[in-house]
């Protein structure tokens, strides 16, 4: 297919692809881009919130021509049950600042532009080729790969494997595992659009004005899961995910569980009169710390999601996606300058860099964590949910019950469900998880 | 289920596919009877793809196939199901994503 040899082939063209590629094609590397979709995002999902700081570092003047939707200046957290949600809001007007913080995103059109920039840095993009193996040499070096297309072998220095979530490339080249059931969401999405000024009217907002809604609760039916409805400029992304393992345990249906959200109480009016465009499916890394797999190898490196690194107690990919890609560029052209091979030995560079950033120091924080839900996560996403609705309830219902019987009815209404050892040691243990 | 079912189909007409026709890209082997996470799959599929047939074994349609991988991460280890990508460009093609 393609004679030349080049400095890095990076397989992907999602988030840590496309990082990967723009860094190193920009200082001058030989690099080709392999893409399974028809075009760059035609294979991708995402909620999508984008975060600006970790882009800024890759392409600093993303905003002059980067297809943003809403920048964000307003977060809700929901806590549901069945006709209700308790929930945290938070707005400022600080978000209004001349370079925002957080947008949304619509990912197919987002990675199109991407893609772009790639190219416009001088790497080769090929789109409608999916990588089918990987070719090592006498040593087992990586030293290139085979694709689906006539002739497909095409050698390179270093392969970037930025493959996504499943990772089918690395898992049957014994590179690392694959996934977990336990260790993976699969989220289900909806893209429904409504007129700009509806949906401004409808969260409160002015024009370019974003806001979000995390929920959790009963909408995931006791499996560990949240649920998310973002507002772009004229439609609003609605999904829910939940852990596999909790899927195949339940057996509940994915479209089940975003119909009845869609008709949650809370949710059907800001929806209403919305025109559905697309239905999407797409697995979440939610193992954390403890399911990193090895990252780097002879002749290899991986980033992104296909990595796991996936910050799922703070909903943040993306973000972590395109500095881990961009952190292995920077290792590679660094060994390059040195002139030293792309070996085990040399490529632990990467490792060394990513664990010093934001992106592994974060993901150790919450390395207990998702044992913790996972364990736990009828409490946790079907019982307290359910506790604090009533007790919000009755806290704000009028009927002529003294105040303190009313207090002492929900601290019992929580000690009957749990216990107070049980109550206590979910607390105890969910504060050592976030720590 | 069957409110599910026609609701699903719904669902899939909205999104663009490139079939590659003749060449399905996920295969599940002959089987007497599926295990608990094979039949599992004919819930938990989110396009549907899953069916048991009249003797009580499971099939795949792929062609409204979101290329999720759930289905490979339950059944591939244990070797029900034969897994991979549509040749490049064939499959799912998101428009928002
Ligand atoms: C529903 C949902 C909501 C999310 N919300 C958010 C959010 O709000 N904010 C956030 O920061 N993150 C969010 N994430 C996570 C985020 O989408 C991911 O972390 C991010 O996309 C990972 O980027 P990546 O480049 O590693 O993988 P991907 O973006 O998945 O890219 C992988 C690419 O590799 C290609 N590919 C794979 N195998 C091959 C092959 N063999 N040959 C050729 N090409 C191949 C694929 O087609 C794809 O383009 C969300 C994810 C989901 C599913
Ligand atoms: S990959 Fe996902 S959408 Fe496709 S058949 Fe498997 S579970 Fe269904």
């Amino acid at each position: 297919m393609i004679e030349e040899k080049f400095d890095a082939i990076v397989v992907g063209a999602g988030m840590s692809g496309n990082a990967a590629a723009y860094t190193m094609a920009s200082h001058g590397l030989k690099v080709l881009q392999l893409e399974r979709g028809e075009y760059a995002g035609s294979k991708n999902v995402q909620g999508a919130i984008m975060y600006a700081n970790m882009l800024e570092k890759i392409i600093p003047d993303f905003r002059d021509d980067a297809p943003l939707e809403r920048h964000l200046v307003e977060q809700r957290l929901w806590v549901m049950d069945d006709t209700s949600h308790t929930g945290i809001h938070y707005r400022s007007d600080d978000f209004n600042e001349a370079k925002p913080n957080r947008y949304t995103i619509i990912r197919a059109q987002f990675d199109k532009w991407f893609s772009r920039k790639v190219r416009e840095a001088g790497a080769t993009v090929l789109c409608e080729t999916t990588v089918t193996e990987l070719i090592r040499d006498a040593k087992d070096k990586v030293v290139g790969v085979r694709t689906d297309r006539t002739g497909g072998e095409i050698f390179a220095d270093v392969v970037v494997l930025a493959e996504g979530v499943s990772g089918l490339l690395g898992t049957r080249a014994g590179l690392r595992e694959m996934p977990k059931p336990k260790s993976v969401a699969l989220a289900v999405k909806e893209m429904h659009f409504l007129p700009e000024e509806v949906i401004e009217q409808r969260f409160g907002l002015k024009a370019g004005e974003g806001c979000v809604i995390e929920a959790v609760g009963t909408i995931s039916r006791g499996m560990a899961g949240l649920g998310f409805v973002y507002t772009n400029k004229e439609s609003i992304s609605l999904g829910i995910g939940c852990l596999v393992s909790d899927f195949a345990a339940t057996m509940e249906s994915p479209y089940v569980l975003l119909d009845a959200l869609k008709s949650h109480p809370s949710i059907r009016p800001l929806i209403a009169g919305s025109e559905v465009k697309e239905y999407a499916a797409h697995l979440i890394p939610e193992g954390g710390y403890k399911a990193i797999p090895q990252l780097f190898g002879d002749g290899w490196v991986v980033v992104g999601d296909a990595a796991q690194l996936n910050n799922a107690v703070h909903r943040e990919g993306s973000n972590l996606a395109m500095t881990s890609g961009r952190i292995a560029a920077e290792a590679i052209m660094q060994l390059k300058s040195r002139m030293r091979p792309m070996t085990r030995q040399n490529l632990v560079l990467y490792k060394i860099m990513l664990d010093n950033s934001f992106v592994i120091k974060d993901l150790k924080k919450y390395k207990d964590l998702p044992a913790l839900l996972h364990t736990n996560s009828r409490n946790f996403f079907t019982t307290y949910p359910q506790l604090m609705s009533q007790a919000a309830q009755n806290f704000m219902r009028v009927d002529g019950t003294p105040k303190i019987d009313k207090e002492k009815a929900s601290t019992a209404a929580f000690i009957k469900a749990r216990s107070r050892w049980g109550l206590l040691s979910d607390a105890v243990r969910l504060v050592f998880a976030w720590r | 289920m069957t409110i599910a079912a026609s609701r699903i189909e719904e669902k899939l007409f909205q999104n663009r596919y490139l079939v590659d026709s003749g060449r399905a890209h996920i295969k599940v082997r002959p089987h007497e009877k599926p295990s608990a996470n094979l039949r599992a799959l004919t819930r938990v599929c989110p396009a549907q793809c899953y069916e048991l047939n009249d003797k009580g074994q499971v099939e795949i349609t792929a062609d409204g196939c979101m290329e999720c991988g759930t289905c490979r991460v339950l059944c591939e280890a244990s070797g029900e199901i034969e897994w991979n990508y549509p040749r490049g460009g064939f499959g799912v093609l998101f428009k928002f994503g």
